[in-house]
């Protein structure tokens, strides 16, 4: 049920992609992300799954794991690739029907584009995977600490961050006791139309908002308690360091993009 | 003569099958309930009794294992879920952040209207749910926010109460209540089981709420039943309660130590009013004596 979500969710362990520093890990994540973006043909597809591969493999990450995260946009996935076979229109066409063309080039774009998108969820959520919540929002305040310049409400928008991510689970498991309760009284979730399903979901959500809005003031009032005034003058526990292994995984990621933009100049078709 | 209403058959659950959090919450339970009775449910934290009791609902369904009510497999057609939903009635820790409705009233009815009964029938059990509680008449009008949290937590129970359930189960009532609305609400069940003579389920901390309310307890340990047994039997497996951590009721290590000391009284006593009744004839005996 909702506890199958993973998206988001830290998977606890000591390998070194778990080690390493979170800033390092962003901004590697972003410069992958960008990489997918780069790659022109099928070498350098393989270059960036085997990439992933090797990493999840690094991070002790099980296969299931991977599946379960990416189970919830094979719909969009595959809608977005039947749009892109039957519109994009090219020169080699396979089939011809009325507004329905079916090119070579449209194949294509839906077959790159469903392994872009697949790479790019599962590299992001490997960053999750790896990284605990605190220590994400933490790297986040600090590389974007030059925009303090600005005004910009760095340390508020990092803590917001913290704070949702910290209650994701507990309104999760929240909902799913107030799921149980209903249905426990009769509440009819599964069937009917989606009118019936809106009002359904009425019983589920009034609860749960207030007891959103009841732990939100709880929280800070806690907060408050404990001096809690914003971000100036506070220091942090946990200093972040950058050490050899962030060093050697910024190599990896040089060399892959080489590679990746070195095959883009292979003499090859698709 | 009494019938079997809950048989539970080789119950196993288990969470999050197939990833590392995998965890057996229920280890092979086997049970049998009968009608009318009062059930004490104890044990610790992650003992799985919460987990059992939402079997019994077909809330949670069986990793293997079978629940019959009234002899019939409750999952054998998930049509009639619903209808075991009505039957088996439960009332989940702090009930009271599930009401939503703008009134009592129609909180109270939520259940009532999901059976699809006529408006004159859901009326009627709404009051007469609402008087098992101890909900007064005037209540009923207000909005749910602007209840006490015990009165808040009575009208989650009449809530239930109002789909006349065959089984009630509740699973720690009184949980985070203060001692004035943990009693009110224990003798309003109390009252409730008198006059409706349903089954009831207990799920609860307390040793002492259980000694004066129960006919049987349960004792979950583990995942696994502990012991099942009257409330007599139960206690005197002190030593061994005690080797699980979990303790007897006050009045009964009171007077097992009186006991031991040498004292006439009884050995085995759970209840503080039975405790009382029976110490005030002892010095009454004693006061008969001449050189008492």
């Amino acid at each position: 049920m909702l506890k199958d979500i993973t998206i988001g969710q830290y998977f606890p362990g000591h390998s070194s992609l778990h080690r390493l520093d979170p800033r390092i890990k962003i901004i590697l994540t972003i410069v992958y992300i960008v990489l997918l973006f780069l790659v022109k043909n099928s070498a350098g597809f393989a270059v960036s799954i085997l990439f992933l591969v090797v990493c999840y493999m690094v991070a002790k990450i099980p296969l299931k794991m991977i599946l379960r995260s990416l189970k919830p946009i094979v719909p969009i996935l595959i809608f977005t690739s039947a749009l892109n076979v039957l519109f994009v229109s090219g020169d080699h066409p396979i089939f011809d029907w009325g507004v329905f063309h079916i090119t070579q080039e449209g194949i294509y774009t839906a077959v790159t584009m469903s392994i872009r998108v697949l790479c790019l969820i599962a590299g992001s959520s490997l960053l999750t995977y790896t990284t605990s919540p605190i220590a994400l929002t933490d790297a986040i305040e600090r590389l974007l600490g030059p925009l303090k310049v600005l005004h910009f409400p760095v340390h508020e928008l990092a803590m917001m961050m913290s704070i949702a991510l910290r209650f994701i689970p507990t309104l999760i498991e929240e909902t799913d006791k107030i799921m149980s309760a209903q249905k426990a009284r009769g509440a009819d979730l599964e069937s009917g139309g989606l009118m019936q399903r809106a009002r359904a979901l009425i019983p589920i959500l009034i609860p749960l908002f207030i007891s959103a809005f009841r732990r939100a003031e709880e929280l800070a009032l806690a907060m408050e308690c404990r001096c809690y005034h914003g971000g100036k003058g506070r220091t942090r526990m946990k200093q972040l360091h950058l050490g050899v292994v962030d060093g050697l995984a910024c190599g990896v990621m040089v060399l892959t993009v080489g590679a990746v933009i070195a095959l883009n100049f292979l003499p090859i078709p698709w | 003569m009494k019938t079997l209403v809950i048989k539970i058959e080789n119950l196993t659950y288990k969470y999050s099958v197939g990833t590392p959090f995998e965890k057996v919450a229920v280890d092979n339970v086997n049970l049998e309930i009968e009608g009318g009775e009062v059930i004490g449910v104890i044990g610790h934290t992650g003992s799985g009794k919460s987990t059992l009791i939402q079997h019994l609902n077909g809330l949670l369904k069986p990793t293997s294992g079978k629940i019959y009510l009234d002899g019939m497999d409750i999952w054998a057609d998930k049509s009639k879920l619903r209808q075991v939903r009505f039957n088996v009635g439960l009332v989940f820790q702090y009930p009271e952040y599930q009401l939503f409705e703008e009134t009592v009233y129609k909180d109270i009815a939520f259940g009532p209207k999901n059976m699809g009964l006529t408006e004159k029938e859901i009326d009627y059990r709404v009051h007469e749910a609402a008087e098992f509680a101890g909900i007064r008449e005037e209540v009923l009008q207000k909005s749910p926010s602007e209840l006490s949290g015990g009165q808040k937590r009575r009208v989650a129970i009449a809530g239930v109460i109002a789909m006349e359930p065959k089984v009630l189960i509740l699973d720690e009532p009184t949980a985070g209540l203060d001692p004035k609305g943990r009693n009110k609400i224990l003798s309003q069940i109390k009252t409730y089981h008198e006059k409706v003579g349903n089954t009831i389920l207990l799920v609860s901390h307390s040793m002492e709420d259980v000694a004066v309310f129960a006919d049987k307890v349960l004792v979950m340990n583990k995942a696994k039943v502990f012991a099942y047994d009257t409330v007599e039997n139960v206690f005197a497996r002190s030593e061994e309660l005690k080797a699980i951590r979990l303790a007897v009721p006050q009045i009964t290590n009171v007077f097992h130590r009186l006991h031991e000391e040498g004292y006439p009284v009884p050995e085995n006593v759970y209840t503080v009013a039975y405790a009382k009744r029976k110490l005030l004839a002892t010095l009454a005996e004693r006061g008969k004596l001449p050189n008492a």
